[in-house]
């Protein structure tokens, strides 16, 4: 930025009690101090330094690409934020394609009134979520909307990763027989989220499993194990993504309820509240989807990495009806697995 | 988990469905009365442990289920007045009224918040004196004594933007209505653990003994439901027709006394209409006189209750116990959670939600019990 500045007159970032106002989003002074007094400082990064309209990288191969709105309520809850949401999120969506994640966008919609705190915040621990999975944020925008437009602060990253997998991952690589390998506990995500929200006041504080899961799966790539599809468990939980992947892959699937992994205190939240585990969002999970061959050692490999410690096989692809997802529950009694109908709503009684 | 596994035991669950094997001699029919223990039932597949001509039927114990058409377009109605909160449990939200539900109202703009206990309508109240907040107290005997605290404490702060729309029902009339009605055909009973935790179950050695049906007081976990039936089967092959305590974990005969008397201060009995199944008399609570400046039928208007329109649906037979969510020709097809034609397919206590959820097209194809 070029021209006289008045110092003495900076509306921002010093004290406490600050809030984002329209002028940080008009692309005048009090943009530019926004971005280079909060923005520019966290994430440090020599392509966001160049100032420049884009952001210039070398991905060396095919790449895979995503993007991700993030909108979450509250911004911060135990065991991470919106911020570490907006990063691991993508990074993991990466991952999933059979790529080794590199660069970020980060688009900020700001709402009027936000404490600048907040805000410092948010970029701080996308900064550290950004170091921890290895991923440079290299450019960004930053819009701020009128008060009651939005909900304090929403984020959207875009990611470019380089595809390392020697074959295509996706439900069309799957085949009958193949393993089902969940990569850890279920449900912790969904339920931190619901109790801050919701002031439940469970004893226990149940923390986000929210957590980058590229090194797990790039180790198993490079190990060589034939994974034939990987799909994160965000939104929906365990039961969306396994029946999206039998959707597309033709193909059903079936899995013992035994076998995967719900802690007490997420599973006495989800008995209370009238949740399936099954449909709870996570954040760092993830279903690996491997030659039948090489499941033993694909989890042997998954539980070397603390986020995926947890792995265990749970279940196989077969042959049937496309998108049937049976499970069988702890009677030995088979039963439909299916997608939510709607929002999970907390039953009467 | 503790207080869970246990009762979720394979080995414990296989040696009472051969003790029911052993035991039964004669096709029984028995009535699960709660909506809980109907989605357990259908989740774990317990029908499918038990002998030929055991069968269960699904009963009228889903709080939502029951809940007139006309309360929850009245909620809705409500919902759309400016300067109106209205609070409800979450699985009243997608319970279609004649034209949309709540949460389509909510889209609209309504300001319809999910509350998790009705004590949180209480602190809205409270928080934002400037609104007037409707809490949407709807349920059987379990949800009762809470959504009466509610009132005491909204009288007891002078709390004058607080108000309930109330469809209360209560369990005994209703089984009383099922076992009158034509062609009845329920041999036994497993009531409503979680009712009678608060209620007891004095109320229903009466109706075991002038009908002539046993009823154990069942809990939720597939072995709770696997001993009640055990006990109610034993009792049928014995001839006897008593009331028996299952799930004394939880229940005591004389039940939660100071539940029921707070109960008692608030509401008064009065009768109910029943979604799919009809008037009941003396089957509801409404609010006591003294509490009657918290009714939000005086504040908005009183729910003015029409005949129940005849359709394809069956939720009336089901909820009876007289049909199964697969006897309809719409399940699955044209009915289902994302177009449902009935609200036992919508509630996560439906029958037909619960079938849909767990069988799915298997339950289409008829296969099974």
């Amino acid at each position: 930025m070029s021209g006289p500045e008045f110092p003495m007159s900076c509306p921002l970032p010093t004290g406490d009690g600050e809030t984002v106002q329209m002028a940080h989003g008009g692309g005048g002074r009090a943009m530019a101090r926004l971005l280079d007094t909060v923005i520019r400082p966290a994430f440090d990064d020599a392509e966001l330094d160049r100032r420049h309209d884009g952001a210039v990288v070398e991905v060396g191969g095919p790449a895979a690409f995503t993007t991700d709105s993030y909108v979450v309520r509250p911004l911060f809850f135990p065991g991470g934020d919106i911020g570490t949401l907006a990063v691991y999120g993508t990074v993991n969506d990466l991952a999933m394609c059979g790529a080794r994640p590199l660069y970020l966008s980060v688009g900020l919609i700001l709402e009027e009134g936000l404490p600048l705190d907040t805000l410092r915040r948010a970029v701080a621990s996308m900064r550290d979520a950004a170091r921890a999975a290895g991923v440079r944020l290299v450019t960004g925008d930053t819009k701020v909307v009128d008060r009651g437009k939005a909900d304090g602060l929403f984020v959207n990253t875009a990611g470019i990763g380089r595809v390392v997998a020697p074959a295509p991952v996706g439900p069309a690589a799957v085949r009958s027989g193949d393993a089902v390998i969940l990569s850890g506990d279920i449900g912790r995500h969904g339920m931190a989220v619901m109790a801050a929200r919701e002031n439940l006041g469970f004893e226990t504080v149940i923390e986000s499993d929210c957590a980058p899961v590229a090194a797990p799966v790039l180790t198993l790539l490079e190990a060589g194990v034939a994974v034939h599809c990987l799909r994160d468990l965000t939104r929906g939980g365990l039961a969306s993504a396994a029946v999206e992947i039998a959707e597309t892959a033709g193909l059903a699937l079936a899995f013992d309820e035994a076998a995967v992994p719900v802690r007490d205190d997420v599973a006495a939240a989800c008995e209370l509240l009238g949740l399936d585990p099954l449909h709870v969002a996570n954040e760092g999970r993830f279903l690996a989807i491997v030659d039948p061959a090489d499941v033993d050692r694909a989890v042997a490999i998954l539980r070397d990495h603390p986020v995926s410690a947890g792995a265990v096989a749970i279940g196989e692809v077969r042959d049937g009806p496309a998108g049937r997802v049976t499970c069988r529950g702890p009677l030995g009694v088979d039963r439909v697995v299916d997608m939510l109908s709607g929002e999970q709503l907390p039953r009467i009684c | 988990m503790r207080f869970r596994d246990e009762y979720r035991d394979a080995a414990a669950a296989r040696r009472l469905a051969d003790a029911i094997a052993r035991t039964a001699t004669r096709p029984w029919t028995l009535m699960e009365v709660c909506g809980g223990q109907t989605h357990a039932i259908v989740r774990f597949g317990i029908d499918e442990l038990l002998p030929d001509g055991l069968s269960l039927v699904h009963g009228p114990g889903c709080p939502v289920c029951v809940t007139p058409v006309e309360y929850v377009d009245k909620a809705i109605e409500i919902a759309g007045r400016p300067g109106v909160v209205l609070c409800s449990f979450g699985d009243m939200l997608r319970v279609p009224g004649s034209a949309g539900d709540l949460l389509a109202a909510k889209s609209r703009g309504a300001d319809v918040r999910v509350v998790y206990s009705p004590a949180d309508a209480v602190a809205i109240a409270r928080a934002e004196p400037e609104r007037e907040v409707v809490f949407f107290a709807v349920g059987f005997e379990t949800t009762a004594p809470a959504n009466a605290m509610a009132a005491v404490l909204a009288r007891r702060e002078g709390l004058g933007n607080f108000s309930m729309l109330v469809s209360h029902v209560l369990v005994p009339p209703g089984m009383r209505a099922i076992l009158e009605a034509p062609g009845n055909r329920i041999d036994g009973f497993l009531a409503a653990g979680h009712v009678c935790t608060v209620m007891g179950f004095e109320e229903y050695e009466p109706i075991a003994a002038s009908y002539r049906v046993p009823v154990v007081v069942t809990g939720f976990e597939p072995v709770d439901i696997l001993e009640g039936v055990y006990w109610c089967v034993r009792q049928l092959e014995a001839g006897r027709a008593e009331v028996e305590n299952q799930y004394a974990r939880a229940v005591r005969r004389e039940g939660n006394r100071a539940a029921m008397a707070t109960m008692r201060e608030v509401f008064r009995v009065v009768p109910r209409r029943w979604r799919g199944i009809g008037d009941i008399a003396d089957s509801g609570l409404g609010l006591a006189e003294a509490y009657a400046g918290f009714d939000a039928e005086r504040r908005f208007g009183p729910v003015l209750l029409e005949a129940e329109a005849a359709g394809e649906c069956i939720s009336g037979a089901v909820l009876r116990g007289e049909r199964r969510p697969t006897d309809c020709p719409a399940f699955g097809t044209r009915c289902t959670p994302e177009h449902p034609l009935g609200v036992t397919m919508v509630s996560s206590e439906g029958a037909c939600a619960a079938y849909y959820r767990y069988r799915g097209a298997a339950a289409v194809a008829g296969g099974r019990r």
